[in-house]
């Protein structure tokens, strides 16, 4: 009834062309704007903002960059955590070297240096494909991993690889309280779903699709599969990165190569699938939802007054989480995306389907 | 030369533990095309439910013979085992068939997190030994050719051996009976194996019980050598470039991977690690996989990939 494109007419190329066709959309994604920039700080408590907000929204960033290269590229990739350590830790060693350097300009440095670790292990991607790809870039993961632990000087020389960052300001203003830290993550998150939604309905998105979908047949047709490939690995390692300096420094402060471990590189991988595989929106309900499981699962024993020892509490946290994993990929093997179209079409028609 | 002929056969051993996890991802790819990444997560419950039942029942039957204990741990674990891949198939494969392979994947993801938690909700969370009489004192070999003569690990050595007939028996198993053949069908083609009459469900089954005793029979060893902890599903990881080394469709690739995976492992640990600060083995087995999979892409004897248009 009230999800209709009746009478939108698109009498330009603009208006045929842009991101959100219909008016119905365009008002929802304002409203969901309005939502998370305006009311959200007004009403919601520091803890929501710093515990789940803020690693829900850096964690959707780094969900976007993989699914660009999962979801749109087709290259199966287990070494995400990499990409953000290295956004992180590329990010805190220029501000540790040249102090004077603005906040925004370290993030998007470290997006750049996780850019060029993500070339050079998206380089065997040219010769390898599908799952013997997936096990190749765990070679990333653990090389990262060990280089951050055992090269001192990417750490500055701290005993046990902790690092941790300075007091944050951004154009004058301190990033401490929960709010100003929500509010800066959320910009970087808007502008770069922005950019990653754009890229994707652009010439390059397209030639990663064909690649997706059969890369022979798409270098039949003239796209370079050296091109397509490595420009997908770019991206997607540029915003993972930028999502790894953004965790390090506004979400953890302090950290070690463990806060990027293997675990990491499941999640983000989990989010992606769960999310809808080739869909930005979905990289946010993915994050969302691996997010507020354990958080969920958490509270849950609490409820129903059982007092569960906490290893118990956590094995039982592992199961649940993996039987729901299991039965989501059953019951909508494309992610929670797919469930958020077929919503929309049923919409379209209701209240009188037929 | 003596030092160096130990690191050999220090990797060799490991190389062997390697190539047994191996085994247990290469059967359950060819059988299903399933990535199973939860063949580590296998091993760890294997591995604790031998520990614990080796502890429990001879208290519960209130008898003392450490033989007879395992036998029976053995046996209850593999049933175990059985259980576990009746289930995965009843729950998960069946409901995923023709999904993409990362789904598949995922999903695997998704069991081993369950597996995980649940082998350490039954049994515990805390280290445990296995102890099936596996002899711990070194022994001296060659001595006649070098001084001092080589140091060799007789547990590795009768986990080696073990190791070798599983492997036999499983390729015997393989090439004379009847499921061993279905078996070999159904990893050749699906369809025509269905068509022939083969219930893919069923096979299935058989394939995954497979797969946990070959998971069985690692954690044992591996549990014995190390202890039982919640790193053995990790460790696991390490086995995973013995397969892409080998290739993923290729048993005999398990094995040999798995032994050039062991012994480049412990060599250049040995011989480089020094240089750079240490802690190589973990990634060096990945970089090692990754150079020759960028001449062989499918695997040193995986089946070639075709792509036709």
């Amino acid at each position: 009834m009230f999800y209709r494109e009746n009478g939108q007419f698109k009498t330009s190329y603009r208006s045929d062309q842009q991101i959100f066709p219909v008016r119905q959309d365009r008002i929802f994604i304002f409203a969901v704007l309005l939502l998370a920039f305006v009311l959200v700080p007004l009403l919601a408590s520091d803890y929501f903002i710093k515990a789940l907000l803020i690693p829900f929204l850096i964690l959707s960033l780094a969900a976007i960059g993989l699914n660009i290269l999962v979801g749109y590229c087709g290259q199966i990739s287990l070494g995400t955590g990499a990409f953000m350590a290295v956004g992180a830790y590329a990010a805190w060693n220029i501000g540790v070297r040249f102090p004077q350097t603005p906040l925004i300009v370290e993030i998007l440095l470290g997006g750049f240096f996780a850019t060029l670790v993500g070339v050079l292990f998206g380089i065997p991607s040219l010769r390898i494909r599908g799952l013997y790809l997936a096990v190749a870039t765990l070679a990333a993961q653990f090389f990262v991993d060990w280089a951050f632990l055992r090269i001192p000087f990417f750490t500055n020389y701290s005993p046990s690889g902790n690092v941790s960052v300075p007091a944050l300001s951004v154009f004058g203003i301190a990033l401490q309280e929960a709010i100003p830290k929500y509010l800066f993550v959320l910009s970087f998150v808007v502008i770069f779903a922005l950019l990653a939604k754009n890229l994707v309905r652009g010439a390059i998105g397209r030639q990663w699709m064909a690649i997706r979908d059969m890369d022979v047949a798409a270098s039949v047709i003239g796209i370079r599969p050296m091109y397509a490939k490595l420009t997908a690995f770019a991206v997607s390692s540029f915003i993972v990165g930028v999502a790894g300096a953004l965790w390090g420094f506004l979400h953890l402060g302090s950290w070690e190569p463990l806060a990027f471990d293997l675990n990491r590189s499941f999640q983000l991988l989990f989010m992606v699938i769960i999310g809808g595989l080739g869909s930005i929106l979905g990289s946010f309900f993915g994050a969302a939802f691996i997010v507020l499981i354990p958080v969920a699962l958490n509270h849950v024993p609490g409820w129903f007054g059982l007092p569960l020892a906490i290893d118990t509490a956590a094995h039982i946290e592992h199961m649940i989480f993996g039987a729901l994993i299991v039965f989501f990929l059953i019951a909508e093997p494309h992610g929670l995306a797919k469930l958020w179209t077929i919503g929309k079409e049923k919409l379209r028609i209701w209240p009188f389907p037929h | 030369m003596g030092f160096f002929l130990e690191t050999l056969f220090g990797g060799l051993m490991t190389g062997m533990l390697y190539s047994l996890i191996g085994l247990g991802f290469v059967l359950i790819f060819k059988a299903s095309g399933v990535f199973n990444f939860a063949q580590g997560a296998m091993v760890l419950v294997a591995a604790l439910s031998m520990a614990r039942f080796a502890v429990w029942i001879p208290q519960w039957l209130g008898f003392n013979n450490l033989i007879l204990a395992n036998i029976l741990a053995f046996m209850v674990s593999a049933v175990l085992m059985f259980m576990m891949a009746w289930c995965v198939e009843r729950l998960v494969l069946r409901h995923l068939v023709n999904q993409e392979a990362t789904a598949l994947l995922m999903a695997t993801l998704g069991i081993a997190y369950f597996l995980e938690g649940l082998g350490q909700l039954a049994f515990g969370a805390s280290v445990y030994t296995i102890n099936v009489g596996m002899p711990k004192e070194p022994a001296f070999i060659l001595e006649s050719m070098f001084e001092g003569g080589v140091l060799l690990n007789l547990e590795d050595l009768t986990a080696a051996v073990i190791a070798a007939l599983l492997v036999a028996s499983l390729a015997l198993f393989f090439q004379v009976t009847a499921t061993g053949r279905a078996l070999r069908a159904v990893a050749d083609d699906h369809q025509a194996a269905q068509s022939v009459g083969i219930p893919l469900n069923r096979i299935w089954v058989i394939v995954w019980t497979v797969a946990g005793v070959v998971a069985l029979v690692a954690g044992i060893i591996w549990g014995s050598k190390f202890g039982v902890q919640f790193t053995l599903a990790t460790a696991t990881l390490r086995a995973l470039p013995v397969v892409i080394l080998g290739g993923l469709t290729s048993v005999p690739g398990a094995i040999i991977g798995g032994l050039i995976i062991g012994v480049g492992e412990k060599v250049s640990e040995v011989y480089i690690g020094p240089l750079v600060g240490g802690g190589i083995e973990i990634w060096f087995a990945y970089v090692l996989a990754l150079v020759f999979l960028l001449f062989r892409p499918q695997g040193l004897f995986g089946e070639k990939i075709i792509d036709r248009v």
